[in-house]
């Protein structure tokens, strides 16, 4: 396809962040976002805390904030109700540039906002500093069910191989003159899904020959991952994420 | 001693169409045979027995005997099956069938690993493989980015890593550019193992198979060396092969 050799979610480098084993990250990322999910909305200060957390990580991870902020467009759903929701919330209402806005809608509003983007730009820092094999690595690590990493395995390995099968339907679909305006082009998509998902159970069978044929027999062997799990060193240095954050959570809950 | 023996295999899938009429073969160690027959002749089906992937434990409708050098495949015999299987190398016709791991050194450690190679060890068998192929620089390249004959050589690197005593190979030569086809063939020739191969490219059986089989309709109809085969045309016309458009078997 025409990403190339490109890994659309991952930042090339050697950072200390991207040596970090990948069950590190993943475990200090969660932790990281429920603990700010779990801090009230009105802790301002402590926000400000952990958007420095972030950025710091960002700087250490040498992950250039434009590639952030791009990356972080996949929330715009939910901005746009956070945006939404000053103006259609009940209860009483306060002025804002001029606008009458409800209270309770505002920081509803900037609950969603602030959290929300703060969890975006932790996972996109962790899946910018792993490769998407090693996030599945440490998935692995951490006890997810096999049945979900080998999915997604999977999905790695063959959303190309079906991209590529699709691009080609679609260009001997038009060769044969099929109109490629929007409307016209519904009929032969959904037709052609419909191939192409005959073609992938199909592929899938043929798959699951050759895997057995090679002594497959329904748990992916540990030794292919083996190497680089994470040392205590490297858990303590993924916890003091997570910690700092408690740590600042607690500091502006009960001193401030 | 025997590399692969097929006693009377008969085989019908589950729809009651019958597949293999009673095949018997016998291959030695070190031979090289190609299994010629045109398409729906029940190749793949039969390939599919060498090492005990058909029939499917429990069905009816099957029956006689393959064995791989020593041992017999039975469905029921869970580790007997492991055996077979790491005996016998299977390289399918499209390598993106063969190679689901992300990567390439993945890929080749797949088989070992299932055998119960770690570490070190199993790092040796991936490099040698890949070297044995020609490959040892796309190591950490994913499937994806290659081309297809350097898939199909990737995916002989997967089951010469599990050292089998059998190389199995399905239209290794489709699709590939003659460049790569002629590749394939010289890495094929510098190979220790016994090989059979199913293709209908009958000038590659010439160059890499003293013996050939003739497959068709679930029966083996004529078994001899490749060069006489393809030089009775009545024959060839008979089960649907034919020699590529001006070509003819050179003169030994």
């Amino acid at each position: 396809m025409g990403a190339g050799h490109t890994h659309p979610m991952y930042v090339h480098g050697h950072s200390p962040v991207h040596h970090l084993a990948p069950e590190v990250k993943i475990a200090a990322s969660v932790l990281f976002t429920i603990v700010v999910v779990a801090t009230p909305r009105e802790l301002l200060p402590a926000f400000g805390a952990y958007a420095l957390i972030v950025a710091g990580l960002a700087v250490l991870a040498r992950v250039p904030a434009g590639w952030l902020a791009r990356r972080s467009l996949i929330e715009l759903p939910f901005v746009a109700t956070a945006v939404l929701l000053p103006f259609f919330a009940a209860g009483p209402r306060t002025d804002v540039l001029g606008m009458s806005v409800a209270v309770e809608g505002l920081w509803a509003g900037w609950n969603i906002l602030v959290k929300g983007t703060l969890g975006v730009l932790i996972a996109l820092l962790m899946a910018g500093t792993t490769p998407a094999r090693d996030v599945l690595v440490g998935l692995d690590r951490l006890r997810t069910p096999q049945a979900i990493t080998q999915i997604a395995l999977f999905m790695l390995r063959y959303l190309d191989v079906l991209a590529d099968e699709a691009r080609r339907m679609r260009i001997a679909r038009l060769s044969r003159l099929d109109d490629p305006r929007f409307l016209w082009q519904v009929r032969g998509f959904a037709a052609g899904l419909g191939t192409l998902f005959l073609r992938a159970f199909e592929r899938g069978e043929r798959v699951f020959l050759a895997m057995r044929s090679r002594g497959y027999t329904g748990r992916l062997p540990a030794a292919l991952h083996e190497g680089s799990t994470a040392t205590a060193r490297q858990w303590a240095v993924g916890a003091a994420v997570p910690a700092l954050a408690v740590l600042v959570l607690l500091t502006d809950r009960f001193l401030v | 001693m025997t590399a692969l023996l097929l006693d009377d295999v008969r085989y019908a899938y589950p729809d009651g169409h019958q597949a293999l009429h009673g095949v018997s073969l016998h291959i030695e160690p070190g031979e090289r045979v190609a299994l010629l027959g045109p398409n729906g002749a029940g190749k793949t089906t039969l390939v599919l027995h060498l090492n005990g992937i058909l029939p499917a434990s429990g069905l009816t409708g099957s029956s006689g005997t393959v064995a791989v050098g020593d041992r017999t495949v039975d469905p029921k015999d869970r580790p007997g099956l492991a055996e077979i299987r790491r005996r016998v190398g299977l390289v399918f016709q499209d390598p993106d069938d063969q190679l689901f791991l992300p990567t390439v050194a993945e890929d080749v450690a797949f088989g070992p690993a299932n055998l119960g190679l770690r570490g070190a060890e199993l790092a040796a068998r991936v490099d040698e493989a890949l070297a044995a192929v020609g490959m040892s620089d796309v190591k950490e390249r994913a499937p994806h980015h290659l081309s297809l004959g350097q898939r199909r050589r990737v995916a002989v690197a997967t089951v010469l890593a599990m050292r089998p005593d059998l190389l199995v190979m399905d239209e290794p030569s489709s699709n590939l550019d003659p460049q790569a086809r002629r590749e394939l063939a010289e890495i094929v020739l510098g190979l220790d193992v016994t090989l059979l191969m199913v293709t209908h490219d009958l000038p590659y059986a010439l160059q890499l198979c003293p013996r050939s089989v003739i497959l068709d309709d679930g029966r083996i109809v004529a078994d001899g060396p490749t060069r006489d085969l393809l030089s009775d045309a009545d024959l060839l016309a008979r089960h649907r092969l034919e020699l590529p458009y001006g070509f003819a078997v050179p003169v030994p």
